[in-house]
């Protein structure tokens, strides 16, 4: 039996297409955009080795910087929202009535493509005639601010949709998680004279930290790569008040035709992506661990 | 001390009694309390999209002048018949279709493959394997999208839809792998080893025994993979040019910016891109949110 299923050439068969293609079309540009950095190159003519210039450039950036700060802005206000959604999580583990539709409507906006999201928001934050300004005039705010043209606030305004569109996906893994808490545990706990207050901060939360901790790698490595709305709603402006790492890159890449540069922008971010999962991993750690 | 009450019930039951009764009281009002808070999420959560569909009803004066929250006076169904007849979003859907049904299937086709080597077949460097594809779900996709710009540009994958549906399936395929990998470690070997003893072949058992085994979880991630292509914006926004090979998401981004001022088309044309996700939800939806828990946590 074991000469069947331990078959090299069937073995290489069933991984060689899909190793194929995630070691090239991931892993070999990830070195690409590394030796691309080292480059410097407008995407069509010649490249010139310019070593570490466009690291060095880059370190010194005011406006990458800025970007950096709004990526980790976002960030925590995701890591921070997790909260909420642990919260909103627990009650809906409990006895509630309809917790699956409840569930299930949290769900819908995580569906819709972020181009639509980035639309619909658009329209809600329009100076004039959005829904969240209508609304703001009728309850007598005489002159509501311009979400998304106002330096001050676009970030801001962005980061709620943001909230929004993510809100039932990790609702949903946080109640999975309940859900998989064997009843007998809890009901333990309730004869024990145990409030319903002591038994998730004390009972359900520890059995569910590994579900968090991924879900608090999920938030912050998606926010530090997050563009898509981003880049439709106001694309980085007004002014760069609401520019992100991916955006900056983007933009220089595809409307600054400055390759090199991008490319290095690009691997800084994979750099940050990767040490930034370490470091979270390597502060909640544990034996058994999720991926 | 008085323990008998006018009535002659113990007071130290009347004790018992309050605790009793006030208990459910205090309960009920903090369930209402947390019912009311739930449902107002759930109010935030749709209220958004149900206003899109409101205003892809209207005209603009309907829009602009009157509130947010009033009906359609006549539904304008002819904002819908007019964006899918202008411009080209019948060719953007079928292209999103398109793309979309032909990288799901190659995604989970190999995906299976893999699953079932690294799970149900013994050889060394299985892990080393299955870590290459976890790693690649840490990955941004902005850190290859350079690389991956010149290189489909020198061997004339640009503009070509191959270029994408070969993106969406590698980058899709940990996810995949991941959803399918806790269904297929809970398989008995029992099946396998007695299909091995009546001298079955491993295609044949892959393909015949394990792969129809499967379907439940192959349905759960075909569908979680369906959602990401669907809705995929930076690749195509990158790698296409042509009009005849853009998807909804690029489409609709391109074409809303001819009505800058027609709110009521550009609402029409967001709903009929986020409609055919909206009605799979409603038919699959516990399979979605399967299909996500299990994405997500599992592994």
């Amino acid at each position: 039996m074991n000469k069947v299923l331990s078959n090299k050439k069937v073995i290489a068969l069933y991984i060689t297409p899909a190793l194929f293609l995630v070691l090239a079309l991931i892993y070999v540009p990830i070195v690409q955009t590394g030796y691309y950095g080292l480059m410097k190159w407008n995407g069509i003519g010649e490249m010139d080795f310019i070593g570490l210039k466009n690291y060095t450039v880059l370190m010194k950036d005011a406006l990458f910087w800025k970007s950096a700060l709004h990526s980790f802005l976002l960030a925590l206000f995701s890591a921070l929202s997790l909260i909420g959604y642990l919260f909103i999580s627990i009650i809906l583990a409990g006895k509630i009535k309809g917790a699956d539709l409840l569930r299930k409507i949290y769900l819908i906006p995580m569906l819709l493509a972020s181009v639509a999201i980035a639309q619909l928001w658009m329209k809600i934050y329009h100076p004039s005639n959005g829904m969240l300004n209508t609304v703001l005039m009728a309850i007598g705010i005489e002159d509501p601010p311009a979400w998304l043209a106002d330096a001050n606030l676009a970030l801001y305004a962005i980061i709620i949709p943001i909230i929004w569109q993510y809100a039932g996906f990790y609702i949903l893994i946080y109640y999975a998680a309940l859900k998989n808490i064997p009843e007998s545990l809890v009901e333990a706990a309730r004869i024990d004279g145990a409030s319903p207050w002591q038994i998730a901060l004390k009972i359900k939360l520890p059995l569910i930290m590994n579900v968090i901790k991924v879900t608090i790698v999920l938030a912050v490595v998606g926010s530090l790569k997050y563009f898509d709305l981003i880049y439709v709603m106001t694309g980085g402006g007004p002014n760069g008040a609401s520019e992100v790492m991916a955006s900056y890159m983007y933009q220089k890449a595809f409307k600054g035709f400055d390759f090199g540069y991008a490319s290095a922008i690009g691997f800084f971010l994979l750099v940050i992506c990767l040490i930034v999962t370490y470091i979270i991993r390597r502060f909640t750690a544990a034996n058994e661990d999720i991926y | 001390m008085e323990t008998v009450k006018p009535d002659g019930t113990p007071r130290i039951g009347k004790g018992l009694d309050t605790k009793l009764v006030s208990k459910p009281i205090i309960n009920r009002i903090a369930y209402g309390i947390m019912y009311v808070f739930l449902v107002l999420v759930a109010v935030f959560q749709i209220f958004p999209i149900i206003w899109l569909f409101l205003f892809s009803l209207k005209n603009n004066q309907e829009v602009f002048n009157m509130s947010p929250f009033s009906l359609p006076e006549n539904p304008k169904w002819e904002n819908y018949a007019k964006v899918w007849t202008e411009g080209n979003i019948s060719l953007y859907f079928l292209n999103s279709v398109t793309y979309t049904l032909s990288a799901v299937m190659l995604t989970v086709v190999l995906a299976s493959m893999v699953t079932f080597a690294i799970t149900r077949m013994h050889w060394k460097g299985s892990r080393l394997v299955l870590g290459l594809f976890m790693v690649g779900l840490m990955i941004p996709v902005h850190s290859t999208l350079i690389p991956l710009f010149s290189t489909f540009t020198n061997i004339n994958l640009i503009d070509n839809p191959l270029s994408i549906i070969l993106t969406y399936t590698a980058f899709n395929l940990p996810i995949t792998i991941m959803i399918l990998l806790g269904f297929y470690e809970a398989l008995p070997r029992e099946v396998e080893e007695a299909a091995v003893m009546d001298g079955a072949s491993i295609h044949h058992i892959f393909f015949k025994i394990t792969l129809p085994m499967t379907m439940p979880v192959m349905a759960t991630a075909a569908i979680i993979n369906m959602i990401y292509n669907w809705n995929e914006f930076v690749f195509v926004n990158t790698f296409i040019s042509s009009n005849s090979f853009k998807t909804l998401t690029v489409g609709i981004q391109n074409f809303i910016g001819q009505y800058t001022t027609d709110w009521g088309a550009i609402g029409a044309t967001l709903v009929i891109s986020i409609l055919p996700i909206l009605i799979a939800f409603l038919i699959l939806s516990n399979r979605i949110v399967e299909g996500i828990a299990s994405g997500s946590v599992k592994g």
